[in-house]
């Protein structure tokens, strides 16, 4: 069982101020300010974190990888995930009252809050895989853990069917849509990876990573390995 | 005229409380509902989207800034609707199938009213097919598309090749936006346009329906 504490998810004001566009130190002007303190306050009272995993063998996986045969020709995870020693499927939530407060803010035209409060959202959800990340670690000692998801790095999508059907994360509330779309919006998947830390390097040469401008998938590696 | 500056100053401020009670008294003032709209609460829309692109100010400060100018459009559209004045057009946004994340397309969508379209929004997970047919059906001049995610792209050249079958391109134009496209990827698929942010999206829009209109308007109904 993973615990998500919410301080741990909150973001640090610089970091959503940073995800909101404002370089180079600037300070937000009072107003925005204003904003940021309460996006934080309406995180803190609709959050309702809640994460579920499944330890897998590597022959499981393969088979929830694979999916419907849409992945990339090759994609890191396909050499990646074999050289792990442990995996766990894994599912977070914010929950929906925060995703449903988003879309209200919006739809009344209050969208300078529903856009902090997006990007609170968004950034906590991060700080959540992370979370889950560390734990994964805490289970092994000496072992590296990363969480892969399905949309990225070649991962198709459609991965996320047989994810769900495996892990079972309707027991926290989450669902999947005809697009394979998570609901409550604000919400992660994927399988958190445990293993050397050599194996997550990711060479960059991937096809798709050519029109990758976010490429978290080595950044977060050099990060850690610092 | 020292009201229109006021307008776009409070504008520039984000002052929702104050642009409403200033566009009235310009109006009480005899100045035109479009040269209100044009020199007061453009002008300072302007402002905010020059100060944004070299990151002066934070998003935050924008959407403030175009909530402010929701208030002063308020008063101005049922004027300016009488006087005959059109809309720049109709632009249709949605994120593409496959993709939730939805809040760059919705920024997107909140200064492309603020610089005076009108916007069909369609929400996140949308198909190639509906892109279209919504632009058929509510003669839009422009359809603006949004991936985050690699894996989703692909759905923005169906939309291209659709638009292409139909004998609509050229006629409908196209922009993407997001983070994993660029510009190189608009010329691959065929996109009329790029837009790297909110601000530029909107820059390229206005070229795009100007040139659609030029080539004698909208789509086929």
């Amino acid at each position: 069982m993973i615990d998500f504490p919410l301080p741990r998810l909150e973001p640090p004001e610089a970091a959503v101020v940073a995800a909101l566009g404002l370089k180079g130190g600037r300070r937000p002007s009072p107003r925005s300010a204003e904003l940021l303190r309460r996006a934080l306050e309406l995180f803190r009272g609709l959050s309702e974190p809640r994460g579920v995993s499944l330890p897998v063998t590597a022959e499981e996986f393969a088979a929830i990888f694979r999916g419907q045969g849409r992945n990339a020709r090759h994609a890191p995870l396909e050499v990646i995930f074999p050289r792990a020693e442990r995996l766990h499927l894994f599912a977070f939530t914010l929950g929906e009252r925060i995703s449903a407060e988003i879309r209200r803010l919006f739809a009344g035209d209050d969208f300078a809050l529903g856009a902090v409060l997006d990007a609170v959202a968004s950034l906590a959800a991060d700080n959540a895989g992370r979370v889950a990340e560390g734990w994964a670690e805490s289970q092994a000692a000496g072992l590296k853990a990363y969480l892969y998801s399905p949309g990225y790095c070649g991962w198709h999508i459609s991965g996320q069917e047989k994810l769900f059907a495996s892990l079972k994360p309707g027991a926290i509330g989450m669902s999947l849509n005809n697009s394979y779309l998570m609901a409550p919006l604000k919400s992660i998947s994927g399988v958190l990876v445990a293993g050397p830390a050599g194996i997550h390097r990711i060479s960059g040469d991937y096809p798709f990573c050519a029109q990758c401008k976010s490429p978290a998938c080595r950044e977060r590696v050099t990060e850690r390995s610092a | 005229m020292e009201i229109l500056q006021r307008i776009a100053q409070s504008l520039e401020a984000g002052d929702d409380g104050d642009v409403p009670g200033l566009t009235r008294q310009a109006l009480a003032e005899g100045i035109a509902p479009k040269v209100v709209l044009d020199q007061g609460l453009i002008a300072g829309m302007n402002v905010v989207g020059e100060k944004f692109r070299v990151h002066e100010i934070f998003l935050p400060d924008v959407l403030l800034a175009a909530k402010a100018m929701y208030a002063g459009m308020d008063i101005l559209k049922p004027l300016l609707s009488s006087a005959g004045v059109a809309s720049r057009g109709r632009v249709v946004i949605g994120s593409v199938q496959g993709d939730l994340h939805d809040i760059g397309k919705n920024l997107v969508g909140i200064m492309l009213r603020g610089a005076g379209f009108e916007v069909v929004d369609l929400g996140n997970d949308v198909a190639a097919e509906k892109f279209v047919a919504e632009a058929k059906s509510r003669d839009a001049r422009v359809i603006g598309m949004s991936a985050l995610l690699t894996t989703t792209m692909p759905v923005m050249k169906e939309v291209v090749d659709l638009l292409k079958k139909e004998n609509l391109h050229g006629r409908i134009k196209t922009i993407i936006g997001g983070a994993p496209v660029s510009r190189e990827y608009a010329g691959e698929i065929g996109a009329d346009a790029y837009g790297y942010d909110c601000a530029q999206a909107v820059e390229r829009v206005k070229e795009l329906a100007a040139a659609a209109s030029l080539r004698g308007g909208t789509a086929a109904s």
